[in-house]
């Protein structure tokens, strides 16, 4: 791990290309239904179901990559993740304050990794 | 020129806020990855997608390839694509303005440009160029806010272990959000069992790809049955 981490950040290419990538992909994204549905074109409905289910969908996966750090069978047992994130959760109900949910949630987080577990 | 910027900044005050707030996270997280201020501009610059950026920080410190990074960007802002549906028209209408306006369409702006309705007093030519300011100051507020977040970074020297955590909980907050409006929360319990699946089965962060591959094509397969739920939860 600490091997790939300075192998690639220290590659100043790598990093550039990198940002490039996901700039260039990011503009795909942005630009397709100019590109697609400039005209009076009618959106089809296959496209306008995954607009719909794919941002719930992706987000879920995207969590479970913010988690994949975690040793569920071993020391400390994701205690620190599963707890700040209940915490995320619990706090977003309750008061639905976008800023208040990350910045406790992290705190709570920072404050069990250094001093806790 | 100062009524339609005054207009712009009184409407972006939330979106300075977030803005400001979140990307002094990324510029802090970024920088305790070991790049620095004029990464976290470039970084702000040219990508400029909240939530993109941070899954780049991941990206860049465990050295994913080239078309992992593509396919992960494609999908995860695959959103913003629905976005622009809403503004071709009005977009195209702007002439020089309309490739910025494209280029700057994040979460954020998209909502309060959605939200945004013309005042009485503004002609058509002002209007535009309030609705232009509002999308250049949201971009200078999160440049502003990730260049600030990595120069903290550097001056103030201060246990930052867990601070990559901003990402995990913007993403629960966004799940979350996502899960109280959703008619059906087949497509999230999805996501979430073929993500946690496939990194049981692969361990590395390739789990993603074939993760989202597999959502995507289980969501396509269940379509009728998530439309049918969608159609009976309509409020």
């Amino acid at each position: 791990m600490i091997h790939t981490l300075t192998h690639t950040l220290t590659d100043p290419a790598y990093v550039l290309s990198t940002i490039l990538v996901c700039a260039l992909c990011t503009q795909i994204t942005r630009w397709l239904p100019f590109l697609l549905f400039g005209g009076k074109k009618e959106v089809p409905r296959l496209v306008r179901y995954l607009g719909t289910i794919l941002p719930a969908a992706i987000m879920a996966v995207l969590v479970v990559y913010c988690l994949k750090g975690i040793t569920p069978l071993a020391y400390p047992y994701g205690l620190p993740e599963l707890i700040s994130v209940a915490a995320v959760v619990v706090l977003h109900l309750w008061k639905g304050n976008t800023l208040a949910s990350i910045a406790l949630g992290t705190v709570c987080y920072m404050v069990l990794v250094q001093m806790v577990f | 020129m100062k009524k339609t910027a005054k207009f712009a900044l009184v409407k972006t005050i939330p979106i300075f806020l977030g803005y400001i707030f979140l990307g002094i996270a990324f510029g802090l997280l970024l920088q305790k990855s070991g790049l620095g201020v004029l990464w976290a501009f470039l970084i702000s610059a040219l990508v400029y997608a909240g939530s993109m950026q941070f899954a780049l920080v991941g990206i860049l410190t465990g050295g994913l390839s080239y078309i992992t990074t593509a396919v992960m960007t494609l999908f995860i802002n695959s959103r913003h694509a629905f976005y622009g549906l809403t503004f071709i028209e009005r977009f195209k209408e702007m002439k020089k303005a309309y490739p910025y306006m494209v280029f700057s369409l994040t979460d954020e702006t998209y909502s309060l440009l959605c939200s945004m309705a013309r005042p009485a007093d503004f002609t058509d030519r002002e209007w535009k160029q309030a609705t232009f300011f509002v999308s250049l100051f949201d971009q200078c507020y999160w440049v502003l806010g990730s260049v600030l977040g990595a120069l903290m970074g550097e001056l103030i020297k201060f246990d930052t272990t867990g601070i990559d955590f901003a990402m995990t909980a913007l993403f629960v907050v966004i799940c979350v959000d996502q899960w109280k409006a959703a008619r059906t929360h087949i497509p999230a319990m999805t996501g979430f069992i073929c993500g946690a699946l496939f990194l049981m089965l692969i361990r590395t962060s390739n789990f993603i790809l074939p993760a989202l591959a597999a959502t995507v094509a289980i969501l396509l397969f269940l379509r009728r049955t998530v439309e049918q739920k969608m159609e009976d939860n309509n409020p």
